[in-house]
């Protein structure tokens, strides 16, 4: 099966495609985009999150074939002319990483949430990220650097 | 995971003709069947992908009741102006459930099909016998802190996981079907079943249909409802207990109640004992606290979950207690 999307802005196309396949495993091991993370494979952890048609998800359980016409934005395609985004920056600048195999998930929904709602409270901030586990713990960093992109 | 073949819907009655012949199973949101599949707990040998059939508007009906597409996505749901208008209680059940990037994800229609979380429901090396009928049901004598208290049989003890489906038990929805035979439309309160001896069986959606939409009958006391969850934490987690309610409180008297528990039963548990004991009377914490207990007498405790008697109880005062004061 040969499935046709468009990623981070280009049309690209992944051939011999088996139908099982998640969209995460095409991006990573078929379009060499490895930011978005294989993890818990099951929705849990928020790894894998990639907005597709512009809502953030979970590419583990999003089929191959779902993604056929739809447009994906992963990590790698967050940065701008001028360098990272903002939040990528925050996390940087609030050492929110530490392993940082949780931190693309993490910077994609931060991202979200603050197309959205650019001042959002502690409670907000908790229930955004509920999706995306820490297993560093290292929560008050990502918090922090959440407080920090939106004051940028 | 099992190999299986994957086709895309061209059409709604074609797909469900499909279904019904080859017992394939549909694709939607996929945030469980996709799980499951990964799991072993279920292994069919072909997805038909639904997400392509037009069948994700929102209507707000002149008569003041709603009809959602079966593919609308939870989370636009929850954010519908009109929703959170006519049935407040849907949206914060909705918004209660799952993780920000699963509501993005899981559909309407989807929600309503989704599996227990029965621990031994999805360990294929245990017994159930919902997963393999006439396994025998582990949970009953191991860990079962989370299952049902109302309505279960000796052999199955699972909890219908939803949210969604408590506030839609609470303003007696509908879902709207495609079968083979055409058409068809059932209410929530027939679509859900408690396990018996046939467990196997979550709802009694006829083989192969096709959820369309779920309707939202039109519900004045709706306006005044709520929906709150009980859980290990404060997010993502699945109920310990809920409550739906609905309340017309003036003068201090109960004109009209409407109570619906999640987290306690095989399907969503509308407390109709509860209604009627507190239908007429004082708005009074005695009288909530009376009227759980009515309801809650038909509850059989398992070894390590008779903490939900209580808490159902408190929780159905709480929320009672809080709106009564509301509407002064």
């Amino acid at each position: 099966m040969r499935v046709n999307l468009t990623v981070n802005g280009e049309a690209r196309q992944a051939d011999d495609v088996w139908p099982g396949e998640s969209l995460l495993y095409v991006l990573r091991e078929r379009l060499g985009l490895p930011g978005a993370k294989n993890a818990c494979e099951q929705g849990e952890c928020g790894s894998c999150t990639v907005y597709l048609d512009g809502t953030p998800v979970c590419a583990c359980l999003v089929a191959a074939g779902q993604a056929e016409h739809r447009d994906v934005r992963t990590v790698e395609g967050l940065p701008g002319p001028d360098g990272l985004d903002p939040v990528q920056q925050a996390f940087l600048s609030a050492g929110a990483v530490q392993c940082g195999f949780c931190t693309p998930g993490l910077v994609v929904a931060v991202h979200d949430l603050l197309a959205r709602n650019p001042t959002p409270s502690d409670p907000d901030i908790r229930e955004a990220l509920a999706g995306n586990l820490c297993r560093c713990t290292g929560y008050e960093n990502i918090v922090a650097a959440v407080k920090l992109a939106a004051g940028a | 995971m099992k190999p299986f073949a994957y086709q895309r819907a061209e059409a709604a009655d074609s797909a469900v003709a499909t279904i019904s012949r080859t017992g394939a199973a549909y694709l939607a949101g996929g945030t469980n069947i996709v799980d499951l599949m990964k799991l072993g707990v279920t292994a069919p040998d072909l997805l038909i992908d639904v997400t392509g059939l037009p069948l994700r508007d929102i209507e707000a009906l002149p008569d003041g009741g709603m009809r959602v597409g079966a593919l609308t996505a939870n989370s636009d749901l929850a954010t519908d102006p009109v929703l959170r208008t006519r049935f407040p209680a849907v949206a914060l059940a909705l918004l209660s459930g799952a993780s920000a990037q699963l509501r993005n994800r899981a559909t309407i229609g989807g929600n309503l099909l989704q599996r227990t979380r029965c621990r031994y429901f999805v360990d294929v090396t245990k017994s159930c016998n919902k997963r393999r009928p006439g396994a025998g049901c582990a949970a009953r004598e191991g860990e079962h802190t989370d299952l049902a208290i109302l309505g279960a049989s000796e052999q199955c003890v699972a909890t219908n996981p939803s949210d969604l489906a408590v506030a839609l038990a609470l303003v007696d929805a509908r879902v709207e079907l495609l079968t083979e035979g055409g058409p068809a439309s059932m209410s929530v309160h027939e679509f859900f079943r408690l396990p018996g001896d046939r467990p196997e069986r979550d709802t009694n959606l006829p083989p192969g249909a096709l959820i369309t939409a779920v309707v939202l009958p039109a519900t004045p006391i709706a306006r005044m409802s709520t929906y709150r969850k009980v859980r290990d934490r404060s997010s993502f987690a699945f109920a310990a207990g809920s409550v739906a309610a609905a309340l017309d409180v003036r003068d201090g008297v109960v004109q009209d109640v409407r109570l619906a528990y999640g987290a306690v039963a095989h399907r969503p548990w509308r407390a109709y004992a509860a209604e009627r004991s507190l239908r007429g009377a004082p708005a009074t914490v005695d009288n909530f606290e009376r009227a759980a207990d009515e309801e809650l007498a038909a509850a059989k405790p398992l070894r390590d979950n008779g903490y939900k008697v209580p808490l159902i109880r408190n929780l159905t005062v709480g929320v009672l207690r809080g709106m009564t004061e509301a509407s002064w």
